[in-house]
């Protein structure tokens, strides 16, 4: 029965936007970490989302429908910043500290698209659990 | 007389099913990159439905000869599903609006709801005319 379907489908996308949200968390938290290492230093991490099935298989086969699949997560590569500390215990030998590239204001935006999208799909879920027990109830009213 | 009192609901109720899983779907790839937004045509779907043999699995036709052609009668059941056209297409290559499936799909549950509903007076009123009281 399709109506079951869209119970995966809601739900591979709440795993993914809940991915999300723990990306973005742990962004936020480490927006201030710094390091005396490039190397070290904590990069903002963004999930990557996919279709799947993926548009060549789906289009075939008998169901249009696809769910969220998390593809990975990458690592930002925009440039560390750079402060001048000498009295940092992190520093290196010219006194400097490496920080983060978390933008907290992207994240933000990152926070409240992936909850709305949350709530899309709590949403979807919720309308087709009420359509499915007012199915099972046909002609009992 | 008709035979089948429930069949244009019946498939009507199959094909909203249909739909609600393709908008699902786009709801759920909403932030998904490249996903391109799809939906069909509800009622063009319906009347290839009905046309088709009134509901699918009604009547089929038996193949007892080699030579003897099949019918597409089940092609029907999968509505041809397009791509709809995005209004502000983003960057990523994402054309779902969500505002625009979220109203597709609120469409598409009334119409369900709808559907049953037919069916759930149909059965009342079979079943009063059966008792023969009110």
């Amino acid at each position: 029965m399709s109506l079951n379907r869209v119970f995966d489908i809601a739900g591979s996308a709440m795993a993914a936007q809940s991915a999300r949200l723990n990306t973005t968390a742990s962004n936020l938290a480490n927006a201030d970490s710094v390091s005396g290492d490039p190397n070290k230093v904590y990069r903002a991490r963004q999930p990557i989302f996919a279709a799947e099935p993926s548009f060549a298989t789906s289009l075939q086969a008998e169901s249009a429908s696809v769910g969220v699949r998390l593809r990975g997560i990458v690592e930002s590569q925009a440039p560390l910043g750079q402060r001048y500390a000498p009295e940092h215990p992190e520093a290196d030998e010219n006194g400097n500290v490496w920080t983060s590239n978390v933008s907290t204001v992207e994240e933000m935006v990152n926070m409240l698209s992936a909850s709305r999208s949350y709530q899309s799909s709590i949403e979807v879920m919720s309308t087709t659990k009420e359509l499915l027990m007012q199915t099972l109830s046909m002609g009992r009213s | 007389m008709k035979i089948d009192p429930f069949a244009n609901h019946a498939s009507a109720l199959k094909l909203r099913a249909s739909r609600n899983e393709v908008l699902a779907g786009n709801i759920a790839n909403a932030d998904t990159p490249n996903y391109k937004a799809r939906d069909f045509d509800f009622a063009e779907a319906l009347a290839a439905q009905q046309s088709a043999g009134g509901g699918g699995d009604t009547v089929r036709l038996l193949k007892t000869q080699p030579g003897h052609f099949g019918v597409a009668a089940g092609a029907a059941s999968n509505p041809t599903v397009g791509y709809r056209i995005p209004s502000q297409p983003a960057v990523d290559g994402n054309t779902v609006e969500t505002d625009i499936e979220q109203a597709a799909y609120a469409e598409n549950v009334v119409g369900y709801q709808a559907s049953l509903n037919f069916i759930n007076q149909k059965i009342r009123g079979l079943r009063t005319a059966i008792k023969g009281e009110i």
